[in-house]
């Protein structure tokens, strides 16, 4: 932090010195580089930001390479790059269907395309997000941020333990500048400056003739906070992945489920999950509601799904009444169960030839439609045909909520409501192929080894029913009666580890975001020195992180404020405040009409503490006026 | 949230009404602010040039505010020079303690003193009387635009933004909101009227064509009042990226102009007469970066909001879905942005071309997504 007294001080002289600098241009330059780097270096030193590592290859050693390789990660360009890269790597993912999201939409993908499925099967496209390549990236940023924010972190503390830098020897060359001249003396004015800046809460530090002050520590401690935030939400994320379950369970009215392996339809986890961790509940679902629109252009859209449940947590817990709607699921434990569809189960029972009921229950159907226009099959495996002999029944067909009418001629439904309930059917018997191929799914029929019921006319038989109505199979008095309708709805069960974390996380990378946006560090320098006839020069400074019109403004406020103890000189011969800030400026030095004030205020300033400083001062002015030949 | 509530038919025919309005008054306020350029090309002010050129310099001096000359002397511009003219030859009897003057030096070399341009008008009589009619129509039309998204809410009673016709409405309110607001607080942004102006009827006139959907009410899954949080925040952090996206691009122009101009050449006689009145480069660079920085935490809170919203109604606060991703994407580009710019320490053209980009995945968020991809977001209804 004490670059700048070595920015400002011998060196910076030396330069403005250079011999030979006959040529006008040349001096410029050095003088141009000498503020740049003066600048820099103030500005660098305000900044916690590491210095960008030159491409310098290591000669020797795998340590050597190893150190290179570190430098590089952690550097500034590289953070960029990997940053750049990581939302280049996202695009695939949203152009290509992706597994995890939807693993339908993969399947039909690799069917259409023989060709390029495999390649993307490689590269593995349909996992984007959990692929090597997009993992690497993400790895490689987060270890480099790591590498970036320990150094920060000592750095920040060493800086919050260190005293605010001292006061530059050349305040005017800061980019924000203001002096005057006062009665006050200057012990008088840098007691006051020390007042004033410490109300203001800058952090104060007394030099011999000045005062410096820096402000504005939070926006470090901000962006360093959302930097590590940055790095807690990544983990919480992984953590989540990891760990997390996620199980889908369809349940119609009246029937329940526990929350084991076994129970569920579909079941996918993390790759640490253990089925110990499933949290111990169960629920049945009592009822489920769904409201519709009734008229206008949107009729029959959904409005609300409400499943009424009782659910109990624990081995041996009392049992409790909720309910899960859309964006309400019931909280149990770490889980939580979400409401995700619903459709219509047919009541049907199945009588054999003997009058013996070979089935008899609820058959969820599956809704095509947002009509709920539902397609699904009943299997009835035991059952006896008319000879008495062991058989299998399958019927195929589909169930409209609210049927269109006889003369529409449509089996689609015309509401998603329960107005008009029908259910069509037709029947087969044979061998329903249960035994071969576990996990034959409950909702089609495989017909290869199953002849179709026909009619006495030979066409198949199929048949219409409303509620109560039944189906007479030409097989002895075997029948099927539809005996009413139950809703059932989708549940999908999750268990999510790290969420809270996540949260805390984003939230804190928010603060620390704004932060280290909206606030700025900046330093404030006030000088004031004894000049030869008597009057105080104070001379104050203001330098920020970056460019802002807001210092200006508050050095204006401070100096204003100041300027309540140290009231500037008016008067004619003394120069007011407005000239002296004018002669900052290399042009009027030009013209001469200031000169005198200028001397008197250089010597005022400098009795002969910085020899160099005139120097400098005649450089500007020899600059200045072939200058002004020239044009 | 009253579920049962149908649609108020009345109230949305009033809604699509004062749409309707409002754009025929932007259109009128969009012909006011081309008089107003037209009129500001008859006075020949080239102060860029001018404040480049040494000998010009001179004889401008009042004008360019205490520029200094040359090109090797530092960079020096007093922040008050015009009123330090008036403060030493107004005497300094006043009785109120005159503010201090505070000499500012910019780091950004010669760029950093080129005056700000005099806005479209250009300091013509006429063309500014036409500026100032088309502030106020704007003003007008934005009165009419709030009215007309106000009773489209009312009619369905709930937040008017469930499909990209209501999106899109609410997108330009807003925009348009900003900049009267920046106008109010006084701020220098009288030069983005046309551009907003022209854009606004571009967005009401897709919004009310093509994407028009009738005044309904919601599927379950928008019944959150995350959905007042989330989706206003997006639309106004949209809309304030815009107002960014806007003066990166003319930044990117003046900042070809001004380099033409310091390497010695002479830009075309269009370049000149609109480029010339719009703010220097390092203003419009500025602007657009305090936008963006401001607007950015805000961003990150929408995606932060948004993935608690379908932790509660999805079962995952995050899953790659294509809004997602493009959300995430956007974010990352803004972040890359405000990297470079905070660290990398790239100013100027580079930073911006990154930021052009970030907005470019903001919209494409908004309307490709919507329109091109089939995720769980693709309820918002496009026509
Ligand atoms: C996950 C990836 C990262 C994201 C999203 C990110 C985001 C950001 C954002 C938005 C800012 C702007 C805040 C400001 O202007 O002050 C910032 C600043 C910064 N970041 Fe990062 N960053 C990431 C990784 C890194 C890495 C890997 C490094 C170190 C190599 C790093 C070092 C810094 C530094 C030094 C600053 C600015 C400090 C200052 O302005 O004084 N960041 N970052």
């Amino acid at each position: 932090m004490r670059t700048t007294d070595t920015g400002t001080g011998g060196g910076v002289d030396g330069d403005a010195a250079v011999p030979g600098g006959g040529d006008g241009a040349a001096k410029g330059g050095s003088e141009e580089a000498r503020l740049a780097r003066e600048a820099e270096s103030q500005l660098s030193s305000l900044s916690t930001a590491p210095g960008e590592e030159k491409l310098n290859v290591p000669s020797i050693g795998v340590v050597g390479w190893a150190r290179w390789f570190w430098r590089q990660l952690t550097s500034m360009r590289v953070a960029l790059i990997l940053l750049f890269l990581l939302s280049l790597a996202a695009i695939p993912g949203s152009v290509i269907p992706q597994s995890n999201v939807d693993s339908v939409k993969v399947e039909e993908f690799q069917k259409k395309h023989d060709v390029l499925a495999p390649v993307y099967e490689k590269l593995q496209l349909f996992d984007v997000y959990t692929s090597v390549w997009f993992s690497a990236i993400y790895i490689l940023l987060f270890v480099s941020l790591a590498g970036c924010i320990v150094p920060r972190t000592w750095q920040f503390v060493g800086q919050l333990r260190s005293r605010p830098p001292r006061a530059p020897r050349r305040l005017e060359r800061m980019p924000a500048y203001t002096t005057w001249r006062t009665e006050a003396g200057p012990e008088e004015v840098l007691g006051g400056a020390r007042k004033l800046l410490g109300g203001r809460r800058f952090r104060v530090e007394r030099e011999s003739d000045a005062v410096a002050s820096e402000k504005g520590y939070l926006r470090e401690a901000g962006n360093l906070v959302f930097h590590v935030a940055l790095i807690v939400l990544l983990l919480a994320f992984a953590a989540g992945q990891l760990w997390k379950s996620d199980g889908g369970k369809l349940i119609i009215e009246g029937d329940g489920f526990s929350n084991t392996l076994t129970q569920y339809d579909d079941f996918k986890s993390g790759s640490l999950f253990d089925p110990d961790d499933l949290d111990s509940f169960g629920f049945t679902l009592k009822d489920f509601r769904a409201t519709y629109e009734e008229s206008g252009p949107q009729k029959g859209t959904a409005r609300d799904y409400r499943a009424g449940v009782s659910y109990w947590q624990g081995p041996g817990g009392k049992e409790k009444q909720g309910s899960i709607r859309v964006n309400h699921p019931l909280e149990v434990g770490d889980s939580k169960v979400f409401l995700n569809g619903n459709g219509y189960a047919p009541v049907v029972s199945v009588k054999d030839g003997k009058g013996r009921t070979a089935y008899r229950g609820p058959v969820a159907f599956l809704p095509q439609d947002p009509n709920l226009t539902s397609s699904g099959v009943v299997k009835v495996t035991d059952y006896k045909n008319a000879q008495g002999r062991k058989d299998q029944l399958g019927f195929q067909g589909f169930f409209v909520p609210t049927f269109g009418g006889s003369g529409s001629g449509s089996m689609f439904s015309r509401s998603p409501s329960l107005k008009y309930p029908v259910l069509f059917l037709t029947a087969y018997h044979g061998d329903l192929g249960m035994e071969f191929g576990a996990g034959q799914s409950v909702y089609q029929l495989d017909t290869k080894r199953m002849k179709q019921f026909k009619k006495s006319d030979g066409s198949p038989l199929a048949k219409k029913m409303l509620p109560g109505e039944t189906m007479k199979l030409p097989d002895g008095g075997a029948e099927l009666k539809f005996e009413g309708v139950r809703q059932w709805a989708q549940f999908q069960v999750v268990h999510q580890v790290g969420a809270g974390w996540a949260l805390g996380g984003a939230l804190a990378a928010i603060g620390g975001l704004a932060g280290s946006l909206f606030i700025q560090r900046r330093r404030v320098w006030v000088r004031a020195v004894a000049g030869p006839d008597g009057r105080t020069v104070v001379e104050m400074a203001g330098l920020g992180r970056s460019e802002s019109a807001r210092l200006p403004e508050e050095l204006g406020d401070l100096a204003y404020a100041l300027q309540a103890e140290a009231p500037p000189v008016r008067d004619r011969d003394a120069g007011d405040a407005t000239d002296s800030a004018h002669s900052a400026n290399g042009t009027n030095s030009a013209n001469g009409s200031n000169g005198t004030e200028d001397d008197g205020r250089d010597q005022g300033k400098d009795q002969g503490r910085d020899q160099g400083r005139d120097q400098g001062k005649d450089e500007d002015s020899a600059e200045a006026s072939p200058r002004g030949e020239r044009t | 949230m009253n579920i049962a509530a149908g649609t108020n038919e009345n109230l949305a025919e009033i809604s699509n009404y004062l749409v309707y309005s409002a754009m025929a008054v932007y259109t009128l306020a969009f012909l006011a602010h081309v008089a107003e350029w037209a009129f500001g090309s008859r006075s020949k002010v080239a102060r860029t040039a001018a404040a480049l050129s040494p000998g010009k310099a001179r004889d401008e001096q009042t004008a360019t505010a205490g520029t200094s000359s040359g090109k090797a002397s530092p960079a020096k511009s007093s922040s008050a020079g015009e009123g330090s003219g008036a403060a030493s030859s107004g005497g300094t009897s006043v009785l109120e303690r005159p503010r201090p003057e505070v000499v500012v030096r910019s780091s950004a070399g010669r760029r950093g003193e080129l005056p700000d341009g005099p806005g479209a008008a250009a300091g013509d009589e006429q063309g500014d009387l036409y500026g100032r009619i088309a502030v106020s129509l704007t003003t007008l039309a934005f009165l009419l635009h709030v009215a007309g998204v106000l009773a489209r809410s009312l009619s369905v009673q709930r937040a008017p933004w469930g499909n990209m016709y209501e999106f899109s409405t609410a997108f330009s309110m807003v925009a348009v909101g900003a900049y009267l607001g920046f106008l109010v607080a006084k701020k220098n942004v009288r030069w983005i009227g046309l551009p907003l102006v022209t854009t606004v009827l571009l967005d009401l006139g897709l919004a009310v064509t093509v994407l028009y959907t009738d005044s309904e009410q919601l599927v379950p899954a928008l019944h959150s009042y995350w959905l007042w949080i989330h989706v206003s925040l997006a639309i106004t952090c949209g809309a304030l990226f815009y107002l960014g996206f806007v003066s990166t691009a003319l930044y990117l122009f003046r900042d070809r102009y001004e380099t033409k101009l310091l390497a010695g050449g002479t830009p075309g006689g269009f370049a000149t007469s609109v480029l010339e009145r719009l703010p220097s480069s390092t203003s419009l660079d500025r602007f657009a970066y305090r936008i963006n920085a401001a607007v950015f935490p805000f961003w990150t809170f929408t995606i932060v909001a948004g993935a608690i919203w379908a932790g509660d109604a999805w079962g995952r606060y995050w899953g790659w879905d294509p809004k997602e991703v493009w959300s995430f994407i956007t974010w990352v580009a803004y972040a890359c942005y405000l990297h470079a710019r905070a660290t990398a320490g790239w100013k100027g053209r580079k930073a911006a071309y990154l930021a052009l980009l970030a907005f470019a995945c903001f919209l494409f968020n908004y309307y490709g997504v919507n329109i091109f991809f089939n995720g769980k977001h693709s309820y918002a209804g496009v026509g």
